[in-house]
Protein backbone atom coordinates (compact mmCIF):
# COMPACT_ATOMS: atom_id res chain seq x y z
CA UNK A 1 0.00 0.00 0.00
CA UNK A 2 1.69 3.31 -0.84
CA UNK A 3 2.24 6.04 1.48
CA UNK A 4 -0.48 8.19 0.26
CA UNK A 5 -3.31 5.88 0.46
CA UNK A 6 -2.34 4.74 3.65
CA UNK A 7 -2.98 8.61 4.69
CA UNK A 8 -6.28 8.68 3.41
CA UNK A 9 -7.02 5.20 5.36
CA UNK A 10 -5.57 6.48 8.48
CA UNK A 11 -6.17 10.60 8.60
CA UNK A 12 -9.59 10.44 9.34
CA UNK A 13 -9.45 8.45 12.38
CA UNK A 14 -7.53 10.73 14.65
CA UNK A 15 -5.81 13.99 12.81
CA UNK A 16 -9.18 14.93 10.65
CA UNK A 17 -12.03 12.87 12.42
CA UNK A 18 -15.24 13.37 11.04
CA UNK A 19 -17.17 13.92 14.28
CA UNK A 20 -14.35 15.34 16.30
CA UNK A 21 -12.93 17.69 13.94
CA UNK A 22 -15.65 17.96 10.92
CA UNK A 23 -18.13 18.14 13.55
CA UNK A 24 -20.30 16.05 10.95
CA UNK A 25 -22.83 13.29 11.59
CA UNK A 26 -23.30 14.59 15.55
CA UNK A 27 -27.09 13.76 15.51
CA UNK A 28 -26.71 9.74 14.96
CA UNK A 29 -24.01 9.71 17.18
CA UNK A 30 -26.21 10.94 19.87
CA UNK A 31 -29.03 8.73 18.91
CA UNK A 32 -27.56 5.10 18.47
CA UNK A 33 -24.69 4.72 21.23
CA UNK A 34 -26.70 4.13 24.06
CA UNK A 35 -25.83 0.24 23.91
CA UNK A 36 -22.69 -1.15 21.77
CA UNK A 37 -23.90 -3.40 19.75
CA UNK A 38 -26.51 -0.76 17.93
CA UNK A 39 -23.47 1.31 17.66
CA UNK A 40 -21.62 -1.23 16.34
CA UNK A 41 -24.07 -2.00 13.42
CA UNK A 42 -24.99 1.95 12.84
CA UNK A 43 -20.90 1.92 12.24
CA UNK A 44 -20.75 -0.79 9.93
CA UNK A 45 -23.67 0.39 8.32
CA UNK A 46 -22.64 3.92 7.94
CA UNK A 47 -18.81 2.87 6.32
CA UNK A 48 -20.53 0.43 4.20
CA UNK A 49 -22.32 3.38 2.66
CA UNK A 50 -20.09 6.00 2.35
CA UNK A 51 -17.22 3.71 1.09
CA UNK A 52 -19.21 2.32 -1.57
CA UNK A 53 -21.24 6.11 -2.76
CA UNK A 54 -17.56 7.62 -2.71
CA UNK A 55 -16.42 5.00 -5.07
CA UNK A 56 -19.98 5.17 -7.49
CA UNK A 57 -19.53 8.66 -7.59
CA UNK A 58 -15.96 8.65 -8.31
CA UNK A 59 -16.59 6.28 -11.49
CA UNK A 60 -19.21 8.37 -12.31
CA UNK A 61 -17.95 11.57 -12.13
CA UNK A 62 -16.77 12.52 -15.38
CA UNK A 63 -20.07 11.74 -16.51
CA UNK A 64 -22.16 14.06 -13.99
CA UNK A 65 -23.96 16.76 -15.56
CA UNK A 66 -22.94 19.76 -12.75
CA UNK A 67 -26.37 21.02 -12.80
CA UNK A 68 -27.77 17.48 -11.42
CA UNK A 69 -24.65 16.74 -9.33
CA UNK A 70 -26.15 16.81 -5.83
CA UNK A 71 -28.82 14.72 -7.20
CA UNK A 72 -27.04 12.41 -8.63
CA UNK A 73 -25.10 11.76 -5.44
CA UNK A 74 -28.35 11.79 -3.71
CA UNK A 75 -29.62 9.18 -5.69
CA UNK A 76 -26.68 6.78 -5.27
CA UNK A 77 -26.57 7.52 -1.42
CA UNK A 78 -30.36 6.82 -0.72
CA UNK A 79 -30.59 3.54 -3.28
CA UNK A 80 -27.53 2.33 -0.94
CA UNK A 81 -28.82 3.74 2.32
CA UNK A 82 -32.41 1.79 1.44
CA UNK A 83 -30.33 -1.34 0.71
CA UNK A 84 -28.70 -2.07 3.63
CA UNK A 85 -32.04 -1.41 5.66
CA UNK A 86 -33.26 -4.00 3.36
CA UNK A 87 -30.42 -6.38 4.18
CA UNK A 88 -30.77 -5.74 7.94
CA UNK A 89 -34.63 -6.40 7.98
CA UNK A 90 -33.93 -9.49 6.56
CA UNK A 91 -30.81 -10.77 8.25
CA UNK A 92 -30.37 -8.73 11.92
CA UNK A 93 -34.43 -7.87 12.45
CA UNK A 94 -33.75 -6.82 16.36
CA UNK A 95 -31.11 -4.87 15.58
CA UNK A 96 -33.09 -3.19 12.91
CA UNK A 97 -35.63 -2.40 14.90
CA UNK A 98 -33.64 -0.70 17.63
CA UNK A 99 -31.93 1.50 14.84
CA UNK A 100 -35.20 2.23 13.47
CA UNK A 101 -35.09 5.01 11.73
CA UNK A 102 -31.70 6.33 11.86
CA UNK A 103 -30.15 3.62 9.29
CA UNK A 104 -32.95 5.47 7.01
CA UNK A 105 -31.44 8.61 8.11
CA UNK A 106 -27.62 7.82 7.06
CA UNK A 107 -28.99 9.68 3.93
CA UNK A 108 -28.61 12.74 5.29
CA UNK A 109 -25.45 11.70 7.31
CA UNK A 110 -23.16 15.00 6.50
CA UNK A 111 -20.25 12.46 6.38
CA UNK A 112 -21.92 10.77 3.24
CA UNK A 113 -22.65 13.86 1.38
CA UNK A 114 -19.38 15.86 2.77
CA UNK A 115 -17.20 12.91 1.48
CA UNK A 116 -18.77 12.50 -1.69
CA UNK A 117 -18.76 16.06 -2.79
CA UNK A 118 -15.24 16.99 -1.43
CA UNK A 119 -13.24 14.01 -2.60
CA UNK A 120 -15.12 11.68 -4.71
CA UNK A 121 -15.67 14.29 -6.96
CA UNK A 122 -12.14 15.01 -7.82
CA UNK A 123 -10.35 11.79 -6.94
CA UNK A 124 -10.50 8.06 -8.93
CA UNK A 125 -12.25 5.39 -7.65
CA UNK A 126 -9.94 3.25 -5.34
CA UNK A 127 -8.64 6.41 -3.39
CA UNK A 128 -12.71 7.34 -2.52
CA UNK A 129 -13.42 3.81 -1.53
CA UNK A 130 -10.23 4.10 0.75
CA UNK A 131 -11.35 7.59 2.07
CA UNK A 132 -15.31 6.44 2.41
CA UNK A 133 -13.68 3.47 4.73
CA UNK A 134 -11.42 5.81 6.64
CA UNK A 135 -13.98 8.12 7.37
CA UNK A 136 -16.36 5.24 8.14
CA UNK A 137 -14.04 4.57 10.97
CA UNK A 138 -13.22 7.35 11.72
CA UNK A 139 -16.90 7.92 13.10
CA UNK A 140 -16.68 4.32 14.30
CA UNK A 141 -14.06 4.73 16.73
CA UNK A 142 -16.30 7.62 18.16
CA UNK A 143 -19.11 5.53 18.04
CA UNK A 144 -17.86 2.52 19.63
CA UNK A 145 -16.07 4.63 22.18
CA UNK A 146 -19.46 6.45 23.28
CA UNK A 147 -21.38 2.98 23.06
CA UNK A 148 -18.74 2.05 25.65
CA UNK A 149 -18.82 4.12 27.81
CA UNK A 150 -22.33 5.37 27.70
CA UNK A 151 -23.25 1.28 28.20
CA UNK A 152 -21.02 0.86 31.08
CA UNK A 153 -21.96 3.73 33.05
CA UNK A 154 -25.44 3.81 32.07
CA UNK A 155 -26.74 0.34 32.30
CA UNK A 156 -23.59 -1.22 33.65
CA UNK A 157 -23.15 -3.76 30.68
CA UNK A 158 -20.79 -4.56 27.62
CA UNK A 159 -22.91 -5.92 24.66
CA UNK A 160 -25.32 -6.58 26.95
CA UNK A 161 -23.11 -9.04 29.21
CA UNK A 162 -23.02 -7.25 33.23
CA UNK A 163 -19.84 -5.88 34.05
CA UNK A 164 -21.12 -4.01 36.94
CA UNK A 165 -24.41 -5.52 38.48
CA UNK A 166 -27.18 -2.65 38.88
CA UNK A 167 -29.11 -2.41 42.13
CA UNK A 168 -32.27 -2.99 39.72
CA UNK A 169 -31.18 -6.44 39.05
CA UNK A 170 -29.81 -7.00 42.89
CA UNK A 171 -26.03 -5.81 42.34
CA UNK A 172 -24.38 -2.59 43.77
CA UNK A 173 -23.95 -0.73 40.51
CA UNK A 174 -26.32 2.53 40.76
CA UNK A 175 -26.75 3.51 37.11
CA UNK A 176 -26.15 6.75 35.84
CA UNK A 177 -29.19 7.67 34.12
CA UNK A 178 -27.64 10.90 32.18
CA UNK A 179 -25.42 8.83 30.35
CA UNK A 180 -28.72 7.20 28.79
CA UNK A 181 -29.90 10.62 27.64
CA UNK A 182 -28.53 12.36 24.34
CA UNK A 183 -26.73 14.95 26.15
CA UNK A 184 -23.94 12.68 27.78
CA UNK A 185 -23.19 12.26 24.24
CA UNK A 186 -22.50 15.14 24.14
CA UNK A 187 -20.49 15.72 27.15
CA UNK A 188 -18.34 12.42 25.87
CA UNK A 189 -17.89 14.06 22.43
CA UNK A 190 -16.58 17.23 24.16
CA UNK A 191 -14.02 15.32 26.15
CA UNK A 192 -12.95 13.49 23.03
CA UNK A 193 -12.53 16.49 21.20
CA UNK A 194 -10.55 18.29 24.33
CA UNK A 195 -8.26 15.30 24.34
CA UNK A 196 -7.52 15.32 20.43
CA UNK A 197 -6.61 18.82 20.68
CA UNK A 198 -4.36 18.31 23.43
CA UNK A 199 -2.12 15.91 21.58
CA UNK A 200 -2.65 17.27 18.49
CA UNK A 201 -2.76 21.26 19.13
CA UNK A 202 -2.50 21.42 14.63
CA UNK A 203 -6.22 21.01 14.89
CA UNK A 204 -6.95 23.90 17.34
CA UNK A 205 -7.82 26.75 14.64
CA UNK A 206 -6.39 30.34 15.17
CA UNK A 207 -8.51 32.82 16.79
CA UNK A 208 -10.50 35.09 14.40
CA UNK A 209 -9.61 38.24 15.41
CA UNK A 210 -6.96 39.27 18.40
CA UNK A 211 -7.65 41.54 21.18
CA UNK A 212 -5.93 44.94 20.50
CA UNK A 213 -3.66 45.70 23.08
CA UNK A 214 -5.12 48.40 25.70
CA UNK A 215 -3.14 51.40 24.53
CA UNK A 216 -5.59 54.20 26.89
CA UNK A 217 -4.65 52.77 29.73
CA UNK A 218 -4.00 55.97 31.42
CA UNK A 219 -6.56 57.66 30.39
CA UNK A 220 -9.35 55.03 32.13
CA UNK A 221 -8.17 55.92 35.43
CA UNK B 1 -16.49 16.44 -23.24
CA UNK B 2 -17.24 19.41 -20.58
CA UNK B 3 -19.35 20.39 -22.42
CA UNK B 4 -20.80 17.58 -24.27
CA UNK B 5 -21.23 16.15 -20.17
CA UNK B 6 -23.32 19.62 -19.44
CA UNK B 7 -25.50 19.44 -22.33
CA UNK B 8 -29.25 19.08 -21.70
CA UNK B 9 -29.94 16.05 -23.67
CA UNK B 10 -26.81 14.36 -22.13
CA UNK B 11 -28.11 15.56 -18.71
CA UNK B 12 -31.49 13.65 -18.62
CA UNK B 13 -29.62 10.63 -20.15
CA UNK B 14 -27.62 10.41 -17.29
CA UNK B 15 -30.95 11.31 -14.80
CA UNK B 16 -32.44 8.36 -16.73
CA UNK B 17 -30.31 5.83 -16.73
CA UNK B 18 -29.23 6.37 -12.97
CA UNK B 19 -32.67 6.17 -12.09
CA UNK B 20 -33.90 2.89 -13.67
CA UNK B 21 -30.27 1.22 -12.80
CA UNK B 22 -31.04 2.36 -9.58
CA UNK B 23 -34.90 1.71 -9.13
CA UNK B 24 -33.96 -2.02 -10.68
CA UNK B 25 -31.67 -2.12 -7.69
CA UNK B 26 -33.78 -1.34 -5.03
CA UNK B 27 -36.88 -3.23 -6.35
CA UNK B 28 -35.00 -6.31 -6.95
CA UNK B 29 -33.28 -6.48 -3.01
CA UNK B 30 -36.93 -5.81 -1.97
CA UNK B 31 -38.70 -8.77 -3.48
CA UNK B 32 -35.30 -11.15 -2.36
CA UNK B 33 -35.52 -10.18 0.90
CA UNK B 34 -39.36 -10.28 1.16
CA UNK B 35 -40.01 -13.44 2.52
CA UNK B 36 -37.05 -13.33 4.89
CA UNK B 37 -38.13 -10.02 6.15
CA UNK B 38 -41.95 -11.59 7.03
CA UNK B 39 -40.59 -14.56 8.18
CA UNK B 40 -38.18 -12.14 10.62
CA UNK B 41 -41.85 -10.29 11.68
CA UNK B 42 -43.84 -13.40 12.32
CA UNK B 43 -40.76 -14.93 14.65
CA UNK B 44 -40.83 -11.90 16.21
CA UNK B 45 -44.20 -12.27 17.09
CA UNK B 46 -44.22 -15.06 18.06
CA UNK B 47 -41.72 -15.05 20.20
CA UNK B 48 -43.08 -12.08 21.62
CA UNK B 49 -46.26 -14.29 22.43
CA UNK B 50 -44.06 -17.15 23.98
CA UNK B 51 -42.67 -14.37 26.50
CA UNK B 52 -45.31 -13.24 27.34
CA UNK B 53 -47.15 -16.39 28.16
CA UNK B 54 -43.67 -17.07 30.40
CA UNK B 55 -42.94 -20.30 27.88
CA UNK B 56 -39.74 -18.98 26.28
CA UNK B 57 -37.00 -18.06 27.91
CA UNK B 58 -33.71 -16.14 25.96
CA UNK B 59 -31.20 -17.57 27.92
CA UNK B 60 -32.28 -21.06 26.94
CA UNK B 61 -34.18 -21.30 23.63
CA UNK B 62 -33.62 -20.89 19.99
CA UNK B 63 -35.61 -19.66 17.29
CA UNK B 64 -36.03 -23.06 16.30
CA UNK B 65 -38.09 -23.84 19.08
CA UNK B 66 -40.36 -20.38 18.75
CA UNK B 67 -42.32 -22.23 15.62
CA UNK B 68 -42.43 -25.58 17.42
CA UNK B 69 -43.77 -24.06 21.06
CA UNK B 70 -45.93 -21.63 19.26
CA UNK B 71 -48.02 -24.35 17.70
CA UNK B 72 -49.72 -25.21 20.58
CA UNK B 73 -51.36 -22.04 19.71
CA UNK B 74 -55.03 -21.48 18.07
CA UNK B 75 -54.92 -17.73 16.62
CA UNK B 76 -58.61 -16.84 16.80
CA UNK B 77 -60.41 -13.34 15.80
CA UNK B 78 -62.55 -11.72 18.44
CA UNK B 79 -65.34 -9.12 17.82
CA UNK B 80 -64.08 -6.83 20.74
CA UNK B 81 -68.27 -5.10 20.75
CA UNK B 82 -69.50 -8.69 21.41
CA UNK B 83 -66.86 -10.84 22.94
CA UNK B 84 -67.22 -13.52 20.56
CA UNK B 85 -65.01 -15.33 18.22
CA UNK B 86 -66.13 -14.43 13.98
CA UNK B 87 -67.31 -17.56 12.48
CA UNK B 88 -66.14 -18.76 9.32
CA UNK B 89 -68.89 -16.91 7.60
CA UNK B 90 -68.37 -13.83 9.04
CA UNK B 91 -63.90 -13.91 8.37
CA UNK B 92 -64.75 -14.47 5.15
CA UNK B 93 -67.45 -11.82 4.50
CA UNK B 94 -64.35 -9.02 5.98
CA UNK B 95 -61.87 -10.77 4.66
CA UNK B 96 -59.52 -11.68 7.64
CA UNK B 97 -57.54 -14.49 8.17
CA UNK B 98 -56.00 -14.53 11.71
CA UNK B 99 -52.81 -15.75 11.09
CA UNK B 100 -51.85 -12.85 8.64
CA UNK B 101 -54.60 -10.46 9.86
CA UNK B 102 -52.99 -7.18 11.06
CA UNK B 103 -54.19 -4.65 13.54
CA UNK B 104 -51.58 -1.88 13.18
CA UNK B 105 -53.01 -1.44 9.77
CA UNK B 106 -56.16 -2.18 10.71
CA UNK B 107 -56.00 0.67 13.36
CA UNK B 108 -55.71 3.22 10.36
CA UNK B 109 -58.66 1.76 8.17
CA UNK B 110 -62.26 2.80 8.63
CA UNK B 111 -63.91 0.37 8.07
CA UNK B 112 -62.53 -1.80 10.77
CA UNK B 113 -61.73 0.64 13.34
CA UNK B 114 -63.40 3.22 15.14
CA UNK B 115 -62.14 6.98 16.41
CA UNK B 116 -62.19 6.82 20.49
CA UNK B 117 -63.98 9.51 21.87
CA UNK B 118 -61.65 11.48 24.02
CA UNK B 119 -63.52 10.46 27.29
CA UNK B 120 -63.48 7.03 26.44
CA UNK B 121 -59.67 7.17 24.94
CA UNK B 122 -58.22 6.09 28.53
CA UNK B 123 -55.05 4.39 26.47
CA UNK B 124 -54.81 7.70 24.60
CA UNK B 125 -54.96 5.30 21.42
CA UNK B 126 -57.44 7.56 19.24
CA UNK B 127 -58.21 4.61 17.61
CA UNK B 128 -59.33 0.76 18.31
CA UNK B 129 -59.88 -2.01 15.95
CA UNK B 130 -62.93 -3.82 16.18
CA UNK B 131 -61.60 -7.06 15.63
CA UNK B 132 -58.71 -8.55 17.49
CA UNK B 133 -56.60 -10.97 17.30
CA UNK B 134 -56.15 -13.50 20.46
CA UNK B 135 -53.94 -16.74 21.17
CA UNK B 136 -55.28 -19.49 22.97
CA UNK B 137 -53.98 -22.51 24.61
CA UNK B 138 -57.04 -25.45 25.16
CA UNK B 139 -56.03 -28.18 27.33
CA UNK B 140 -57.39 -31.90 26.41
CA UNK B 141 -60.80 -31.13 28.24
CA UNK B 142 -61.35 -28.28 26.16
CA UNK B 143 -60.58 -25.79 28.85
CA UNK B 144 -58.81 -22.58 28.53
CA UNK B 145 -55.45 -22.77 29.61
CA UNK B 146 -53.71 -19.36 28.65
CA UNK B 147 -55.70 -16.39 26.31
CA UNK B 148 -52.99 -14.00 25.01
CA UNK B 149 -54.60 -10.73 24.42
CA UNK B 150 -52.18 -7.91 22.43
CA UNK B 151 -52.51 -4.72 24.17
CA UNK B 152 -51.65 -1.49 23.37
CA UNK B 153 -51.12 2.24 25.20
CA UNK B 154 -49.64 5.39 24.93
CA UNK B 155 -46.57 6.13 27.38
CA UNK B 156 -44.32 9.08 27.82
CA UNK B 157 -42.74 9.15 24.28
CA UNK B 158 -45.04 6.99 22.12
CA UNK B 159 -47.37 3.67 21.96
CA UNK B 160 -46.16 0.88 23.84
CA UNK B 161 -47.39 -2.27 22.35
CA UNK B 162 -47.43 -5.50 24.43
CA UNK B 163 -49.42 -8.95 24.74
CA UNK B 164 -50.40 -10.14 28.10
CA UNK B 165 -50.83 -13.46 29.20
CA UNK B 166 -54.18 -14.19 31.55
CA UNK B 167 -54.84 -18.05 32.99
CA UNK B 168 -57.72 -20.19 31.89
CA UNK B 169 -60.07 -18.20 35.00
CA UNK B 170 -59.99 -15.41 32.96
CA UNK B 171 -58.76 -13.04 35.56
CA UNK B 172 -55.27 -13.86 36.88
CA UNK B 173 -51.95 -12.99 35.02
CA UNK B 174 -49.71 -15.42 33.06
CA UNK B 175 -47.19 -12.78 32.33
CA UNK B 176 -46.65 -9.47 30.12
CA UNK B 177 -44.25 -8.87 26.91
CA UNK B 178 -43.83 -5.71 25.11
CA UNK B 179 -42.24 -5.79 21.79
CA UNK B 180 -42.01 -2.17 20.87
CA UNK B 181 -41.89 1.16 22.88
CA UNK B 182 -40.39 4.36 22.64
CA UNK B 183 -40.04 4.76 26.70
CA UNK B 184 -36.44 6.41 27.65
CA UNK B 185 -33.55 3.93 28.34
CA UNK B 186 -33.02 2.62 31.94
CA UNK B 187 -36.26 4.98 32.82
CA UNK B 188 -39.34 3.82 31.17
CA UNK B 189 -37.14 1.16 28.81
CA UNK B 190 -37.24 -0.77 31.99
CA UNK B 191 -40.66 -2.03 31.68
CA UNK B 192 -39.05 -4.56 29.51
CA UNK B 193 -36.98 -5.72 32.32
CA UNK B 194 -37.61 -9.04 33.39
CA UNK B 195 -36.66 -8.69 36.88
CA UNK B 196 -39.84 -5.72 36.58
CA UNK B 197 -41.69 -7.90 34.84
CA UNK B 198 -41.69 -10.96 36.93
CA UNK B 199 -44.09 -8.97 39.81
CA UNK B 200 -46.67 -10.11 36.85
CA UNK B 201 -48.14 -13.07 37.31
CA UNK B 202 -50.42 -14.29 39.64
CA UNK B 203 -52.07 -10.66 40.00
CA UNK B 204 -55.96 -10.64 39.74
CA UNK B 205 -57.42 -8.08 37.50
CA UNK B 206 -61.18 -7.84 38.44
CA UNK B 207 -62.20 -6.98 41.73
CA UNK B 208 -65.39 -9.12 43.10
CA UNK B 209 -67.90 -6.93 41.54
CA UNK B 210 -65.97 -7.67 38.01
CA UNK B 211 -64.25 -3.88 37.84
CA UNK B 212 -60.95 -3.92 36.55
CA UNK B 213 -58.56 -3.40 39.62
CA UNK B 214 -55.05 -3.99 38.64
CA UNK B 215 -53.10 -1.26 39.25
CA UNK B 216 -49.48 -0.16 38.74
CA UNK B 217 -48.41 1.73 42.52
CA UNK B 218 -45.60 3.71 43.64
CA UNK B 219 -43.50 1.71 47.10
CA UNK B 220 -44.26 -1.86 47.10
CA UNK B 221 -47.28 -2.89 44.92
CA UNK B 222 -48.36 -5.64 48.16
CA UNK B 223 -51.75 -5.88 46.52
CA UNK B 224 -53.19 -8.95 45.10
CA UNK B 225 -53.95 -6.49 41.87
CA UNK B 226 -51.38 -4.15 42.53
CA UNK B 227 -47.90 -4.14 41.12
CA UNK B 228 -44.85 -1.68 42.07
CA UNK B 229 -44.22 1.26 39.59
CA UNK B 230 -40.80 1.87 37.96
CA UNK B 231 -39.10 4.97 39.44
CA UNK B 232 -38.09 7.94 37.69
CA UNK B 233 -40.91 6.58 34.85
CA UNK B 234 -44.73 7.76 36.57
CA UNK B 235 -46.15 8.64 33.11
CA UNK B 236 -44.93 5.25 31.98
CA UNK B 237 -46.01 3.56 34.68
CA UNK B 238 -49.38 5.14 34.58
CA UNK B 239 -49.74 4.63 30.77
CA UNK B 240 -49.45 1.18 31.39
CA UNK B 241 -51.98 0.73 34.06
CA UNK B 242 -54.36 2.48 31.47
CA UNK B 243 -53.42 0.54 29.08
CA UNK B 244 -54.69 -2.83 31.19
CA UNK B 245 -57.53 -0.40 32.42
CA UNK B 246 -58.45 0.06 29.19
CA UNK B 247 -57.94 -4.06 27.09
CA UNK B 248 -59.66 -5.62 29.70
CA UNK B 249 -62.76 -2.94 30.38
CA UNK B 250 -65.46 -2.69 28.49
CA UNK B 251 -64.13 -1.04 25.39
CA UNK B 252 -61.30 -3.71 25.54
CA UNK B 253 -61.31 -7.40 26.08
CA UNK B 254 -64.25 -7.11 28.81
CA UNK B 255 -66.94 -8.82 27.23
CA UNK B 256 -64.81 -11.41 25.44
CA UNK B 257 -63.12 -12.24 28.94
CA UNK B 258 -66.81 -12.28 30.92
CA UNK B 259 -68.86 -14.40 27.63
CA UNK B 260 -66.14 -16.71 26.80
CA UNK B 261 -63.55 -17.23 28.58
CA UNK B 262 -64.94 -16.66 32.16
CA UNK B 263 -68.48 -18.39 30.74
Amino acid sequence: MSEISKDILIKPIFKENPIALQILGICSALAVTTSLQVALVMSIALTTVTAFSSMFISMLRNHMPSSIRIIVQMTIIASLVILVDQVLKAFAYEISKQLSVFVGLIITNCIVMGRAEAFAMKNPPGKSFMDGIGNGAGYSFILITLGTIRELLGAGSILGITILPTVANGGWYQPNGLMLLAPSAFFLIGFIIWILRNRDTSQVEKSEFTMAPHTAEKGAH
Amino acid sequence: MSSNVNSVSYTLKVALILCALCSVLISGAAVVLKPMQTANQILDRNRNILIAAGMYDPAVNTDADVATMFERFTARIVDLNTGAYLSDEQMSELGLDPLTYNETAARNDPALSDALPDDEDTAKIRRRVRYATVYIIENPQGEYETVVLPVSGYGLWGIIYGYLAIEGDGNTIRGIGFYDHKETPGLGGEISNPRWQAQWPGKQIFDNSGDVAFQVVKGGGQGSSQIDALSGATLTSRGIENMIAFWLGQRGFGAYLTNEVKG
